[in-house]
């Protein structure tokens, strides 16, 4: 941080540097203490455990979200993404079984075809957006539509599921520990420190940024404008790639209905996490918290009677709604007293 | 005050206007009055606090103390633009108008015809054909704005105002992006408006335009007014001076050309592009090479074209005779060319982040250190171009959208400096900049070609060309239809080849 030089303006802009930053934390703060106050096992070991670990999907797919949005991009195709990603994944474990066994050596290919999967779905989305011009929104509405219709294709319009066994083999990577933290947790941490260097200490999130906030300036600023949005893109798919890989030990299935919705909390996530969507400003940091928000919202709402469950799509639309007022108010302040 | 006996037949006046944002002062007790036909000129350097009077006299933003008074009655003007229903219209600089809407459309916008609730698109066309052939402009009112000129959307914005029977009519620097044959053109509307006694406040940096067309001006220093005086009454240097509050000698540095023998380090060879037809010419080291021409000469598609922003179809460019063709801007930095746009908010700088990430935004890869992002050298780097180019921020988190003309486009030099280019093109390198900082400018410009870089300077002001370049270039329909020098380095030789009344063979 620069302070050497004392201008008014700096006291007039702190309140709001200071709410953009703490303001998901505070949000997150306040659900927890509701969290309690309704049923203190909220705070339990136990349920805090298990509220990261749910967090964990959505929010490394908010991570890879950030990088698009915050280049000016969008991406809705991650839900069935993931959902097709889960389908071959088991579809390619169960018929190495006969050559690999049900070992770890199964496992790790299901893994590394995933990755691969996830970077070129990644790539396809880049590539239409980049090089065919067309606008992020339509590209990804339609590989949504695509990925979708491919994994009920691949399950028959049932449900995919993993070779008994190789469940056996996998099951440890969703529901072991690891000094007393779930592996995905550890998945969701990496993620999460891997993207924040990514975005605030590299050269790279700072042509997401640059980008964002005017492909013109980049590209008149020696930015390889079509290369590094098709990286935002790629980087979601590797995020999709890893959310998937600790998903689907979970249920050991796939089917059409896997993954729905995942687009929108991740957008979501990235958003009440600070991030513009219109690109040009980014937050890796309010997006984890964005993911933590959306997912405990659920959990306060499982604890308690005094909202129907049923009601989580509207506790979780609310708060969106309110966080993106909120930081719209900072924002017309900001202008206000700058121009 | 000589506005004491004025102020009767004032239109609209303002009555010792302060201004403050938060708690820094912008005007101080100002006071302005415009008349019913007459051009009241606002003159001031970057930050002197025209385009907040503007913005106060046109209802954008409301006074902290003073009055203002509109036909003779108190005042409080509604704000965002509202005030147009009064007959006070504002032209931003950044002109208004919905790029994807046709003429037609854009000038109704909001006070559309019906007729039986339908639009009734027959009248409004008619009406906007008439009144665009009474201002002698040649396109359709179909035409849609995005595949107009700049100069184009200016007049479709000053046609819009009259066809919206402005009393008042505040212009931010109209003619900034014209050309002089524009300009004139312009001029004549203007005159026109004045006959049927609109009220015409006119902001500008060209002080010789200003002479031409304004009644009366007002000078306006550090958010102070000095004096408002009939333009009869003043010379060109004496509205610099008190512009600036100093003598302001020798506005062009000393030229020291470079050594007819000296290496070349840019050649280009019959080189065909969009908009650039067969142009070759060569660039000495040390040199400072003008481009002039009218607007839409070629000059920018040329030198995009070098700089791997656009594709070159045939020919051939030698940088220190080894042939090269960039196929992105990154690999013309790399080779040691930039490029400087003339589009300083759309394409030259990120007017939402502050000054260090623009600053160091065309040469990143220098401040990777172990694959992180070294604030430190930034920081660094900051310092020196502030230092280097004389950059003056309140504050160095302020957004650079919020810094005066003058000072974004010194870090915008500042920020091309930071990749130790060996070429530099600037092209249109004053626009929209006041007396005081051109000359730093200029000053600057010199100082790289003493250095031994080559610069390239492309401007669309007669006296600026002149008055830097060692050698000028210029270009009419894509082509360069002639080169001088020396002597024959002067407004009327380059106007005759930019007009096409006299063309040199030129050879590579």
């Amino acid at each position: 941080m620069v302070d050497q030089t004392a201008a008014p303006e700096k006291q007039s802009k702190w309140p709001d540097i200071d709410f953009k930053t703490l303001g998901p934390a505070i949000a997150l703060l306040i659900l927890c203490v509701i969290g309690y106050l309704l049923n203190p096992a909220f705070l339990s070991e136990g349920n805090i455990t298990n509220l990261l670990t749910r967090s964990a999907f959505i929010g490394i797919i908010a991570v890879g979200a950030t990088f698009v949005i915050t280049a000016g991009g969008i991406d809705l195709s991650v839900g069935s993404m993931a959902a097709v990603i889960a389908g071959l994944m088991i579809i390619i474990m169960n018929s190495a079984v006969d050559t690999l066994g049900t070992g770890v050596a199964t496992v790790i290919l299901g893994c590394g075809c995933s990755i691969i999967l996830g970077i070129g779905a990644g790539w396809i989305n880049g590539f239409l957006t980049t090089k065919g011009k067309i606008e992020a929104f339509i590209v990804t509405l339609g590989t949504m539509g695509i990925f979708r219709s491919l994994v009920t294709y691949f399950a028959d319009g049932g449900t995919l599921s993993l070779n008994f066994d190789l469940r056996g083999t996998y099951r440890p990577v969703y529901y072991e520990s690891v000094l007393g933290l779930p592996v995905p947790v550890w998945v969701f941490i990496f993620v999460a420190i891997a993207g924040w260097i990514l975005l605030n200490r590299t050269a790279f999130g700072r042509f997401c940024t640059a980008i964002g906030s005017s492909e013109a300036v980049a590209k008149y600023s020696a930015i390889k404008v079509d290369r590094i949005k098709t990286y935002t893109y790629i980087i979601q798919g590797l995020c999709v790639a890893l959310a998937t890989i600790i998903y689907v030990p979970r249920l050991g299935s796939a089917s059409g209905t896997t993954g729905v919705l995942w687009e929108l909390e991740a957008i979501a996530a990235v958003i009440i996490g600070g991030t513009v969507l219109k690109g040009g400003y980014g937050r890796i940091g309010g997006t984890i918290l964005g993911a933590l928000i959306l997912t405990t919202i659920g959990n306060i709402l499982n604890f308690t009677d005094v909202i129907s469950n049923y009601l989580n799509g509207t506790m979780q639309g609310l708060i969106i709604i309110v966080a993106v007022w909120l930081q719209r108010g900072s924002w017309g302040k900001n202008k206000k007293k700058t121009t | 005050m000589p506005m004491d006996d004025s102020s009767n037949k004032a239109v609209l006046l303002a009555d010792r206007i302060s201004k403050s944002f938060g708690e820094v002062p912008v005007l101080f007790s100002v006071n302005f009055d415009v008349q019913a036909g007459e051009v009241h000129a606002l003159i001031g350097e970057n930050g002197a606090g025209k385009s907040t009077l503007m913005k106060i006299l046109g209802g954008f933003h409301a006074p902290t103390s003073g009055n203002l008074i509109y036909d003779g009655e108190e005042t409080v003007l509604p704000p965002n633009g509202q005030a147009e229903a009064l007959g006070i219209v504002l032209i931003h600089q950044e002109l208004n108008l919905a790029e994807q809407m046709t003429v037609e459309e854009n000038i109704f916008l909001g006070r559309e015809l019906s007729r039986n609730g339908f639009l009734d698109r027959k009248e409004m066309s008619q009406k906007v054909a008439s009144w665009l052939q009474e201002v002698g402009m040649n396109i359709s009112p179909n035409d849609r704005i995005s595949e107009l000129s700049i100069a184009e959307k200016q007049m479709v914005e000053i046609v819009k105002a009259m066809s919206r029977d402005a009393r008042v009519l505040i212009m931010d620097e109209p003619t900034a992006v014209l050309t002089d044959a524009e300009t004139e053109l312009f001029f004549q509307q203007v005159e026109k408006l004045k006959k049927r006694g609109v009220a015409i406040i006119f902001v500008s940096h060209k002080l010789a335009e200003v002479n031409q067309i304004a009644d009366r001006v007002t000078i306006l220093r550090d958010g102070q007014w000095i004096a408002t005086k009939p333009v009869d009454e003043l010379s060109l240097d004496s509205m610099a001076q008190m512009m600036v509050g100093r003598e302001l000698s020798n506005l062009y540095p000393p030229k020291n050309e470079a050594d007819v023998d000296s290496d070349i380090v840019l050649q280009v060879q019959n080189l065909v592009a969009p908009n650039v037809n067969n142009v070759s010419f060569e660039l000495r080291k040390g040199e400072i090479l003008g481009f002039s021409g009218l607007v839409g000469s070629g000059r920018t598609a040329l030198f995009e074209a070098i700089c791997g922003l656009s594709s070159i179809e045939e020919g051939q460019v030698y940088l220190d005779g080894q042939p090269v063709q960039f196929k992105n801007v990154a690999e013309a930095r790399d080779a040691g060319v930039t490029y400087l746009t003339k589009d300083r908010k759309g394409r030259g700088l990120l007017l939402e982040k502050t000054m260090r990430p623009n600053l160091t935004l065309m040469a990143l890869p220098k401040f990777v250190k172990n694959f992180m992002m070294d604030t430190a050298a930034e920081e660094e780097a900051l310092k020196r171009g502030i230092r280097r180019f004389d950059i003056r921020a309140r504050d160095p988190k302020v957004k650079v959208g919020d810094m005066s003309g003058g000072n974004q486009q010194k870090l915008l030099l500042a920020k091309i400096m930071e990749c130790d280019p060996r070429i530099v093109i600037i092209d249109e390198p004053t626009r929209g900049i006041d007396v005081g900082t051109k000359q730093q400018i200029y000053h600057f410009i010199a100082a790289l070609a003493a250095d031994g870089m080559s610069v390239v300077v492309i401007s669309s002001e007669m006296p600026e060309i002149i008055g830097v370049c060692h050698r000028v270039a210029v270009m009419r329909e894509g082509r360069i239809t002639g080169v001088v020098t020396g002597n024959d380095n002067n407004e009327t030789e380059i106007v005759r080849y930019a007009a096409g009344l006299k063309e040199a063979r030129v050879h590579g």
